[in-house]
């Protein structure tokens, strides 16, 4: 429909054309190892992964405890200063940051992968129902996906986060993941249409190899290149989207258990006060959508066999 | 090719200068050529001022409008018969010099200001007066729904068609400069209630000519006359200009022909900034030179800076509200004691609350009649809490408790960190909570106001100086957010507030409020009082002469930059 | 090229629809709306009840989009309650409407012209230094959450250094003249220069912001598209022939590799209307974008289905527009099988 739908097409092209499948994969992955680029975002990804499952063993203090509340002086502006034991001091209510830090790397992780995964289902049902049994099926179904990419990402992921009367959690991963939906349904249904014609597939159906057996042992196995591509970025969107939506009032309200998105948005009223109560999130989220994002577009290069100059 | 590109160019940018003359042909600046005497030596005259608000008007005439924003603005514009004394809430001589009634209180006679003149030239008198009283009740149609009118249906009741029963009367002229005014019943707030900034006087020859009450359903809101919108004429020290609504900016001008000490500044300018932290630097750029509502938690900083920090008396009250409706144990008095009991409120109002922020034991601060120290207080002591909540059979008890989010209001600056407080104090003592937040314009006010929550926070901010504004508003209808009327007590606690409310004999109704006041904390406790919290407003250091006042009622007159 | 625009008009028709009553039958569901947005915190049960009457709220929500249909089509979207509460939305968009335009346009203006030469000159000078920097600093001006950098680029340049002003479209006191809701244009075309001045002052910090993503785009499409016209028959044709790097740039190299680019900056117009949201309420700049957060905030049902509603209709409008020129640059691309593959 738009050019947007082309890009994602592309993508999806590459699929078909990527078919020699374990060599090529192999040779990817032998210029992935070189690529600092991708060491780079790999290391800083890695990183975040293994503080985010780590995080309730490293964390010294429950971050929703006010235990330093005794220090928090709203009259004042004055919020606990590191000190030992806290080496960041606390927040505006005197929970400890660094804990809060720690632990909301486990929530920001969740609030990402769930988006991800909640997008890819999604994509996954109807782009394989589109892309496998074409038709009307595939017209109604593309159709509403159109009507989908047509609002920008984030407008769209605000636009659902302000419909539930009762935000949480859930909600916010919800608005996060269905913009996604669209994304990865014209993804697959495009490398699945792509393949369709391609030689493998057309020997397995020589062969009689029945329809489902095809889609699931060899179409849907060989998109799954652009697939990984795309969540390893929508992970980044993601988190930054989170933040968007807390910024603007519709994120979790319940912050006891933190996530770097809601810290930076309820730190927006004391930025010039209290820098640390933003920067500290925003660093993190900064760094961790930049290792996706690294992640993403080295391993892009790496499946697109015309990056090979 | 080159050549050809670079004649296209010019072609183009003589076209479009061109373009640029012709519309500047049509386009003529409309700007006023004034203000070349604008620094006018040891005077303190002349200058603009801009003050920057939290929200934009609704529209500039007050009679229809309950939002601040409206009333900051027209505060300016427009005077009533009765004015509150600058910095307090007590009601003193505006339009009207004096009053005397009728010992019954049913009859006032008010003797008016001699040459005060509306700013489309007409007189203020007598006739004036009572055309405006006249316009409030009769208002026909859409001007009778409760989204318009709300200040006159809380305070006066219903309209002349007798639909509902109404306070007012009738309204005579008896010479040019005096008014009788015929009440129905006796009521402790009137006069005072004619100082509220919807009960202004307005001048009936611009509302005639525009249309002032031509106020239309339409769809599911209501659209204002031109009157309204463009043209509201009154007695004040400032006079209307212009609305920008495109740059969010309200105008207003010095009239030069009122009846007192004239302004000093040439120019008002009300500019709408939603975002809190928006306001504050737009004062520390030098866009603005000052603005409402600064967060307490910059206070500090802005004074540090230079700036002037001018707190407002507090004038209203937090309270946790404790609902009889859904959860039968908290009809049980042991457990609301319990709850009071779990609350550190000393501790809360150190924390979370401004300085000069006091922790409430009354309903309503200690600045109105009535008010006494002299009730149970509950000190923070969780093991007491914890043994009456025991005794009560309530020991771990599961209580819906409601906090609202995207607020902040004057006696709840950060509602997220006090519910934080809250939450840990009644955890604390074995309440099991079940926590509902919800914004407060989607879904908070709309579940609390139908007493769906069993615990909640919230307060009020007070319109003006009698304990029926607070209290009356709170229990008068048993069918409250506290569901009082399903509690034994609750019919009679709404009987008692009216009586009190009705009672003409000042020392009787004072004995009666406060009894009131002490068995609102012993024997009914439908609600915790917290705090009593003062809001502030913040002016560059050159800004003299604004008062605070605890009704956010701040008037521009006297205000002049140094 | 006719039938297919017609047919993409009637397509954007489709889709407003579906998305009106989706939203409307949504936003009416949620709890808050017009009763409590006009009865504020002085509301009883009884009144509540009488003013959901009075205003047809309690009729099936069939009948009140229908109703609201009727309405519509007369260009009556319903009456703000929260952004600017009693003006009609459809003011509300008509006034803030050139607002967000003129922002948009100097963001991307910044960002093509800050963002085509970088990404060109990193292509031409591959694994260098410059190369490796644009590289980098495209990818993290996309991971820094746009708010972030607003509230940041304000604190710096306007706060602490007062180069700038810290909100608004313009100072209040300019007593400037409205002709066409464009403070700029209106500034130039009544010669009011101060005020022309002062507007865009006051739109450089939001710009910046709201550039950041659709720069960082453009940097890599650039430097990708141009990368790969370098790597044309074509191109090393040129070079062998002798010609001068000059010429093949500017004949060969940069026209060839426009294609994509364009088609980019299409569709970054349309993101920056999600952007604009953020970046508005930082800056308290009262645009589209400032009404949608205030509205989402505050719940203000009518504004946020006509801004809603209205954002996806540009943003199809601009794909449109794109995909057109997109036919006209590269007259290989056939708009008749546009809709299908």
């Amino acid at each position: 429909m738009t050019a947007r739908t082309d890009k994602i097409d592309e993508l999806a092209q590459r699929a078909a054309e990527s078919d020699a499948g374990v060599s090529l994969a192999a040779a990817a992955w032998r210029r992935l190892r070189r690529n600092p680029v991708f060491l780079v975002g790999a290391g800083i990804v890695v990183l975040f992964v293994v503080l985010a499952i780590l995080s309730p063993l490293l964390a010294a203090h429950d971050p929703a405890d006010p235990m330093l509340g005794d220090q928090v002086v709203r009259a004042r502006n004055e919020i606990p200063p590191p000190q030992p034991g806290h080496p960041l001091g606390g927040d505006q209510v005197g929970r400890d940051l660094l804990s809060r830090l720690l632990v909301g790397a486990q929530q920001t992780l969740l609030v990402g992968v769930l988006a991800t995964l909640i997008g890819l289902a999604g994509g996954l049902v109807l782009g394989t129902l589109a892309g496998a049994l074409s038709g009307w099926v595939d017209t109604v179904v593309m159709r509403a996906v159109d009507v989908m990419l047509s609002i920008p990402g984030l407008l769209l992921a605000v636009s659902i986060g302000a419909l539930f009367a009762q935000p949480n959690q859930y909600t916010v991963i919800l608005a996060v993941a269905i913009v996604q939906i669209p994304v990865f349904a014209r993804l697959l249904r495009g490398s699945m249409l792509a393949q369709r014609h391609s030689d493998h597939v057309l020997a397995a159906r020589a062969l009689g190899v029945r329809q489902r057996a095809i889609v699931f042992r060899h179409m849907l196995p060989n998109s799954l290149g652009p697939v990984i591509v795309q969540a390893t970025l929508v992970l980044a969107i993601a988190i930054i989207e989170a933040a968007g939506l807390s910024f603007l009032g519709l994120g979790n309200p319940d912050d006891r258990l933190p996530e770097w998105g809601q810290m930076l948005g309820q730190a927006q009223n004391v930025i010039d006060s209290h820098p640390q109560l933003a920067f500290w999130p925003a660093g993190c989220i900064i760094v961790v959508a930049l290792g996706f994002t690294l992640v993403g577009e080295s391993l892009r290069e790496a499946l697109d066999p015309k990056s090979r100059r | 090719m080159v050549h050809t590109r670079k004649v296209r160019t010019g072609h183009l940018a003589a076209v479009g200068l061109a373009a640029l003359l012709v519309l500047s042909g049509c386009a003529e600046s409309q700007r006023s050529q004034n203000d070349p005497n604008a620094s006018g030596g040891a005077a303190k005259t002349g200058g603009t001022m801009t003050f920057a608000t939290e929200g934009a008007p609704k529209l500039f005439d007050p009679f229809f409008a309950t939002d601040g924003a409206t009333f900051r603005t027209s505060q300016q514009i427009f005077e009533g018969l009765v004015e509150f004394k600058p910095g307090t809430a007590e009601a003193g001589p505006g339009l009207a010099e004096k009053w005397t009634s009728t010992p019954d209180g049913k009859q006032w006679t008010f003797t008016l200001r001699k040459g005060a003149k509306f700013h489309d030239g007409t007189e203020f008198d007598a006739e004036a007066a009572c055309q405006n009283f006249n316009r409030w009740y009769n208002q026909k149609g859409a001007g009778q729904s409760t989204a318009v009118t709300g200040y006159w249906q809380d305070n006066f009741g219903g309209f002349s068609d007798g639909a509902k029963p109404s306070l007012y009367k009738s309204c005579a002229v008896k010479d040019p400069q005096t008014v009788v005014v015929e009440l129905t019943s006796y009521t402790s707030k009137f006069p005072d209630i004619l100082g509220l900034p919807s009960f202004a006087m307005q001048s009936p020859a611009a509302m005639k000519q525009h249309d002032a009450d031509n106020v239309v359903k339409q769809g599911d809101s209501f659209v204002y006359p031109a009157y309204g919108q463009q043209h509201p004429s009154g007695t004040g020290p400032f006079k209307f200009s212009k609305y920008d609504k495109a740059n969010g900016t309200v105008e207003l001008v010095r009239n030069d022909d009122y009846w007192g000490p004239k302004t000093f500044l040439d120019k008002l300018i009300l500019r709408a900034i939603p975002d809190e932290t928006a306001r504050k630097q737009a004062l520390q750029s030098g866009d603005v030179q000052g603005y409402d509502l600064p967060s307490p938690a910059d206070w500090e900083q802005l004074k540090k800076d230079g700036h002037k920090l001018l707190i407002r008396p507090a004038f209203n009250v937090m309270y946790i509200g404790i609902g009889q409706k859904s959860n039968e144990k908290l009809r049980d008095l042991r457990v609301r004691q319990a709850i009071a009991h779990a609350i550190d409120r000393e501790g809360l109002v150190k924390q979370q609350y401004p300085e000069g922020a006091k922790v409430a034991e009354n309903l309503y601060p200690d600045t109105i009649f009535g008010w006494t120290g002299d009730v149970r207080k509950y000190d923070y002591n969780p093991d007491k809490a914890k043994s009456l909540l025991a005794e009560a059979g309530a020991s771990g008890l599961a209580v819906t408790i409601y906090w609202p989010t995207e607020v902040s209001r004057p006696y709840m600056p950060s509602p997220r960190d006090i519910f934080g407080f809250v939450r840990g104090n009644l955890e604390a003592v074995g309440l099991k909570l079940n926590v509902v937040s919800k914004p407060w314009n989607g879904g908070y006010l709309e579940d609390v106001d139908q007493a769906k929550a069993d615990v909640f926070l919230l307060g009020w901010n007070g319109d003006y100086n009698t304990p029926d504004n607070f209290i009356g508003n709170f229990f008068a209808d048993p069918d409250n957010r506290f569901a009082t009327g399903s509690a034994t007590w609750g019919n009679q606690l709404s009987a008692e507030v009216k009586a009190a409310d009705a009672e003409p004999d000042t020392a009787k109704r004072k004995a009666m409020y406060e009894a009131l006041n002490k068995k609102l904390k012993a024997e009914y406790l439908p609600a915790v009082p917290v705090a009593h919290s003062p809001p502030a407003l913040v002016t560059s250091a050159k800004v003299s002469g604004l008062v605070p006042s605890p009704l956010t009622d701040e008037r521009f007159n006297a205000v002049s930059l140094g | 090229m006719l039938r297919y625009t017609v047919r993409r008009l009637l397509q954007l028709v489709f889709v407003v629809l579906a998305l009106s009553l989706l939203l409307f039958a949504w936003l009416r569901s949620l709890p808050g709306g017009p009763v409590s947005a006009l009865l504020g915190e002085r509301i009883t049960p009884e009144s509540r009840a009488r003013l959901t009457a009075e205003l047809g709220l309690d009729q099936p929500i069939f009948v009140q989009y229908f109703k609201f249909l009727g309405r519509a089509a007369s260009g009556d979207f319903g009456v703000s309650t929260g952004v600017q509460p009693g003006d009609s939305a459809a003011a509300i968009f008509v006034q803030r409407f050139p607002a967000t335009l003129e922002l948009s346009v100097l963001a991307i203006v910044i960002a093509i012209a800050v963002g085509i030469p970088l990404g060109y000159l990193a292509a031409r000078r591959r694994g260098g230094l410059l190369d490796n920097l644009s590289v980098v600093g495209s990818l993290i001006g996309v991971a820094v959450p746009v708010f972030f950098l607003a509230f940041v680029l304000k604190q710096v340049f306007a706060v602490e250094l007062g180069w700038f002003p810290t909100t608004g479209r313009q100072e209040g006191g300019l007593d400037a003249t409205r002709v066409t809701g464009f403070f700029v244009l209106d500034g130039l075309i009544t010669r009011e220069f101060d005020a022309a001045w002062d507007a865009v002052k006051h739109l450089i910090l939001p710009a910046i912001a709201l550039s950041s993503i659709p720069f960082s785009v453009i940097v890599r499409i650039t430097r990708a598209s141009v990368l790969d016209v370098l790597d044309e028959d074509f191109v090393r044709t040129a070079e062998s022939k002798g010609l001068t790097t000059q010429v093949i740039t500017r004949r060969h190299v940069l026209r060839n590799s426009m294609l994509p680019v364009v088609t980019t900056i299409g569709l970054q117009t349309g993101a920056l209307l999600a952007g604009a949201v953020l970046t508005e309420k930082v800056f308290a700049f009262p645009g589209i974008g400032q009404a949608l957060a205030i509205g989402f905030e505050r719940r203000d049902y009518p504004v946020l289905l006509l801004l809603i509603l209205s954002a996806a209709g540009v943003f199809v409008l601009v794909n449109l527009a794109v995909d057109l020129s997109y036919a006209v640059i590269d007259p290989r691309i056939r708009t008749g099988s546009g809709g299908g593959r």
